[in-house]
């Protein structure tokens, strides 16, 4: 499997559990991201999510790249969805493996961070009242905060 | 940039008198188009509201008559009385003063100068690659230098870059060696034309634009191919913001080119494709 992927149909995450099996890893961390039926007050019906893929797939690497070498990980995987997401459904998938479960945790916790603030990815919220929006394009734009040039907006969505 | 920096418009002097070229320099054409217009469509890439200033009696002179003019208010000529005009019609602003007789002039020296500006001081310039001296015809003149110029004529004086050099300003090293050079005579005026056919300045260029999430629904489109003479993707984007209703402001996005991400003043070449980034939400 490669580190980090799309998918536009359910994420099967027992493949993905299976891919990081390895005699020499004492644990295995994964986070599973959910699609919310509300965020700041409003209450959600469906999401849909849109990336500029090709850079979405290197900078992704990227990142399992670095948390592998960072926190000395047997393995670790992505897989991020993309299209049309109803309520319940799995947005998100990370999973790592390492010698010790401390390490584990906190690769884990790396890469979903980093995944949600520096891949090309934006979610449209559809919401009960017949609104949408781009998630931290428009409701947001006016009080958004950037540090050190990049964006670092908190998502509200799964956390 | 504090927040409390004077809004920025644009000022193209063209009220020289071109005794040395023998003809009028705003005329000069490249490339099918005037050297006044080329100037001022390069500085309506970088600020918003660009004016051309001008002497009374050149206000229905065909090259100039289609801009938006300041017509001088001050009777005692020069370069000083056009920018203490502008002055004069909007004390709150400040100026990206350019002069129109430098047609190697880029989008990266104009970029270069908008960042590294110090709205608190008098002006940014460049410092001349020929003495070292600040360059006053393409420089930021921020409003508390409106008071300081009308003593400086008080005081009979007349030339701009002696001012700026008897001024606390910030002085940068120019980033292209000829992006300043200025065209007086017939000879410089060939020396111009030669260089920008051998593309070391920009030209038009074909460039592809892919819009995504907001991009996208506010552009109409997912992707575009257009012809722009704008040499980097900040240059691109305001140009492109004339066009569609895009309510991101560059500080508010990033950018990517060839499909990894940029420099917002990275040069670009023909062909490349441009993608600018909305604030992102996966996960």
């Amino acid at each position: 499997m490669t580190p980090f992927r799309f998918s536009s149909t359910p994420i099967d995450t027992e493949t993905g559990r299976r891919a990081l099996l390895d005699g020499a890893a004492g644990g295995y961390v994964s986070f599973e991201g959910w699609v919310r039926d509300h965020n700041e007050g409003l209450a959600v019906r469906r999401l849909e999510y849109e990336a500029f893929v090709d850079l979405a797939v290197k900078e992704g690497e990227r990142i399992v790249a670095e948390a592998i070498g960072r926190f000395a990980l047997r393995g670790a995987l992505c897989v991020h969805r993309i299209g049309d997401l109803a309520i319940g459904d799995l947005a998100v998938w990370v999973g790592v493996s390492a010698v010790h479960r401390g390490e584990a945790f906190d690769a884990c916790r790396y890469i979903i961070d980093e995944v949600k603030h520096r891949l090309p990815i934006w979610k449209k919220e559809h919401y009960a009242n017949g609104d949408s929006g781009w998630v931290n394009c428009e409701r947001c734009a006016a009080a958004a905060h950037h540090d050190h040039g990049s964006h670092t907006h908190d998502s509200h969505a799964h956390d | 940039m504090t927040a409390a920096a004077a809004p920025l418009r644009g000022l193209v002097l063209a009220g020289g008198a071109s005794s040395r070229m023998q003809r009028d320099k705003a005329a000069l054409d490249y490339g099918g188009r005037s050297q006044l217009d080329r100037v001022v469509a390069l500085a309506r890439r970088h600020v918003t509201g660009v004016f051309v200033s001008v002497r009374a009696d050149q206000a229905q002179d065909p090259v100039r008559a289609g801009h938006s003019l300041i017509i001088d208010t001050f009777t005692d000529g020069g370069p000083i009385a056009g920018i203490r005009s502008a002055f004069t019609r909007d004390p709150a602003a400040a100026w990206l003063v350019l002069a129109c007789d430098l047609p190697l002039l880029s989008d990266a020296a104009i970029e270069h100068l908008i960042r590294s500006r110090d709205p608190a001081g008098f002006a940014t310039a460049y410092r001349s690659t020929y003495d070292g001296l600040p360059e006053p015809l393409c420089a930021i003149w921020e409003p508390r230098s409106a008071d300081a110029l009308a003593e400086w004529v008080a005081r009979g004086h007349k030339c701009p870059r002696k001012f700026l050099g008897a001024h606390p300003v910030t002085l940068l090293d120019p980033i292209d060696a000829h992006a300043l050079d200025n065209v007086n005579t017939p000879e410089e005026y060939a020396r111009a034309r030669a260089a920008l056919d051998q593309g070391t300045t920009r030209e038009a260029m074909r460039i592809q634009i892919r819009y995504y999430a907001l991009m996208r629904e506010q552009a109409g489109r997912s992707d575009e191919t257009v012809e722009t003479e704008a040499g980097t993707p900040a240059a691109l984007y305001r140009e492109l913001g004339a066009r569609h209703p895009f309510t991101l402001t560059p500080e508010q996005l990033k950018v990517a080119v060839n499909g990894d991400f940029s420099d917002w003043s990275r040069a670009l070449r023909p062909d490349d494709v441009v993608v600018f980034i909305p604030p992102v939400a996966g996960g």
